[in-house]
């Protein structure tokens, strides 16, 4: 757990949250929304956009560039977000917080700037079955162009993850365990300590994606040990286009730059360029200041609240939901592991996944219905596709009831 | 209910893809193409049997999908066997501006009043992928077949 302020105190209020996120306001086809699709995005609260707007409005011009007062108070902020972040992940220094532009460019700098450096032919990169593309395709990048070799560890038949199995697969050529820290499908929380601790027994770095963890669990990369650690803002009540890798700064040190230009470098002359020390070596270009600003009042406001509380109230959405769909014979949940974070996938027989979510969204209740992502998933499932409800904070039992009902109707039509 | 869901899930789309026409491999075929909706993983595969004259003897199709796709699949089988390569094509193009919403003009007759079951898809612009994707790999077939067809 992230260190709360004492002055937090303990119980959630979800109907007051709401009140908080202005998209609710807003009906859809003339009902009030059901938005069950937070891990997709999440809404975003006054908060977040107020933030951002007053500090384009009073404070904003480019960073690390002028000496004049505006760029000097824009670069404040922007540095402030960072130590936000560092906190967040409570990580050691500030200079292992990167900016990025979402989760998966965080990814992607990681397979780029240094796992590419290390792979020779043969060398392998161990992944579970249930990761998202986006933990996936760099990989597969290195596979295609350095020969390196996947090796996926499988989940039980309840989504949970088989650590032996993992342990099994971590070998003397294995060079990343790259591992989701929650499933965006079945909502499996990954034993990320446990894993860190076996991989590291080898010798092996761990990357864990925590585009889900992050929002729903807490997360102290020191005590985990972890050596990577990717999040992106969207999913935390933050805006689009910024996202952050944490990894310790030994690694961070030895990595390659990713995209070159301003702000990267420390000297350039016409025969040579030299780089700046990190983080500033992996943010070439104007960064996401905006946006920076808007992801440090996201997760002010998420600190706002108890989390142990939030959590609470949204397992107790999860079991009411999961208690719920019971009553559907026709309805086959996926992913019930222990400890599983909240978010529902569901197969329903003879009625496709889209034409579920079509019904559904007309009775104003917003879910995934799809692949999310994750086909090598789907595969292991036999499923093509299946619809997802995913919970956050502003949910209410009331939505899962809208779900029930709507769940019932789209029935009533496609049977 | 919503008219525009009733109008979506009437019964003769319900039952088409419930009770698919023309379904499963084809022995024989001279044109098959594979399509692939990458927003739902959906996947269907045309098979067609065309004869010297460019007549469409036979067409079967597989794959899993939404009871739109199966049922647009289903239709389009059922509506272009024995037709030209060129009449199918015209077809098409019919259908195409029918689910977008768009002024069938090209559409007459016994192909207006069977494929308007489908109009309705037009009010659900997510979902007008999932109508097209068949007949886009019909197209795909019978041009050739290399690739994957598009559903757009």
């Amino acid at each position: 757990m992230t260190a709360i302020p004492k002055t937090i105190k303990a119980g959630f209020d979800p109907n007051a949250a709401r009140a908080d996120f202005e998209i609710f306001a807003k009906p859809v086809y003339g009902k009030p929304l059901v938005y069950l699709d937070s891990a997709a995005s999440a809404q975003k609260p006054r908060q977040v956009l107020d933030a951002m707007r007053d500090f384009a409005s009073s404070e904003y011009a480019n960073v690390h560039r002028g000496v004049h007062y505006l760029s000097a108070a824009s670069t404040d902020r922007y540095e402030a977000a960072r130590r936000t972040v560092q906190k967040f992940l409570n990580a050691k220094h500030e200079d292992e917080i990167v900016f990025t532009k979402g989760g998966t460019e965080a990814i992607n700098l990681v397979s780029y700037s240094y796992l590419a450096l290390r792979i020779q032919p043969g060398d392998e990169i161990v992944l579970s079955v249930m990761e998202h593309h986006s933990n996936i395709v760099p990989w597969h990048f290195l596979r295609e162009r350095q020969g390196a070799v996947l090796r996926w560890v499988d989940v039980r038949n309840d989504g949970s993850l088989d650590i032996e199995a993992l342990d099994a697969a971590i070998g003397p050529k294995t060079k990343l365990v790259a591992i989701t820290h929650m499933s965006n499908v079945l909502g499996t929380v990954t034993p990320l300590k446990e894993i860190v601790a076996r991989a590291h027994a080898k010798g092996v770095p761990v990357l864990a994606d925590g585009a889900q963890g992050a929002v729903h669990e807490s997360v102290d990369v020191q005590a985990l040990d972890i050596d990577f650690y990717t999040i992106t803002g969207h999913k935390l009540y933050g805006p689009t286009g910024i996202g952050a890798l944490y990894g310790k700064r030994k690694h961070l040190k030895a990595m390659r730059p990713f995209n070159g230009g301003g702000e990267m470098i420390r000297e350039v002359t016409r025969e040579n360029v030299t780089y700046a020390d990190p983080p500033a070596r992996f943010e070439a270009g104007t960064p996401p200041i905006i946006e920076s600003v808007g992801l440090a009042a996201a997760i002010d406001y998420m600190n706002s609240f108890d989390r142990a509380s939030v959590h609470a109230h949204e397992q107790d959405l999860l079991t009411y939901a999961r208690e719920a769909v019971r009553e559907f014979n026709w309805l086959r949940v996926i992913g019930d592991a222990p400890g599983k974070g909240a978010i529902l996938s569901f197969e329903t027989d003879g009625m496709h996944a889209h034409d579920v979510a079509t019904i559904l969204d007309r009775e104003g209740v917003a879910v995934r219905a799809g692949h999310h992502c994750a086909q090598p998933l789907m595969e292991r499932f036999g499923v093509a596709s299946t619809s997802r409800a995913s919970f956050a904070m502003y949910n209410t039992r009331a939505d899962v009831d809208a779900l029930i009902a709507a769940l019932a109707k789209a029935r009533k039509i496609l049977s | 209910m919503d008219d525009s869901l009733r109008e979506l899930y009437q019964d003769v789309i319900l039952d088409h893809s419930r009770h698919p026409r023309h379904f499963g491999p084809l022995e024989g075929a001279t044109n098959t193409a594979e399509g692939h909706n990458p927003l739902c993983g959906d996947r269907v595969k045309s098979n067609l049997i065309v004869d010297a004259n460019d007549r469409i003897a036979d067409i079967t199709f597989e794959g899993k999908g939404c009871a739109i796709s199966q049922a647009s699949a289903s239709m389009m089988t059922d509506m272009v066997v024995g037709r030209s390569v060129a009449e199918a094509e015209k077809l098409m193009g019919g259908f195409l501006h029918l689910v977008k919403g768009e002024e069938a003009t090209d559409l007459a007759g016994d192909d207006r009043e069977q494929l308007d079951v489908m109009a309705g898809v037009s009010a659900f612009p997510m979902r007008v992928k999932c109508a097209t994707l068949a007949w886009h790999t019909m197209k795909s077939a019978l041009e050739g077949g290399d690739g994957a067809a598009k559903s757009e």
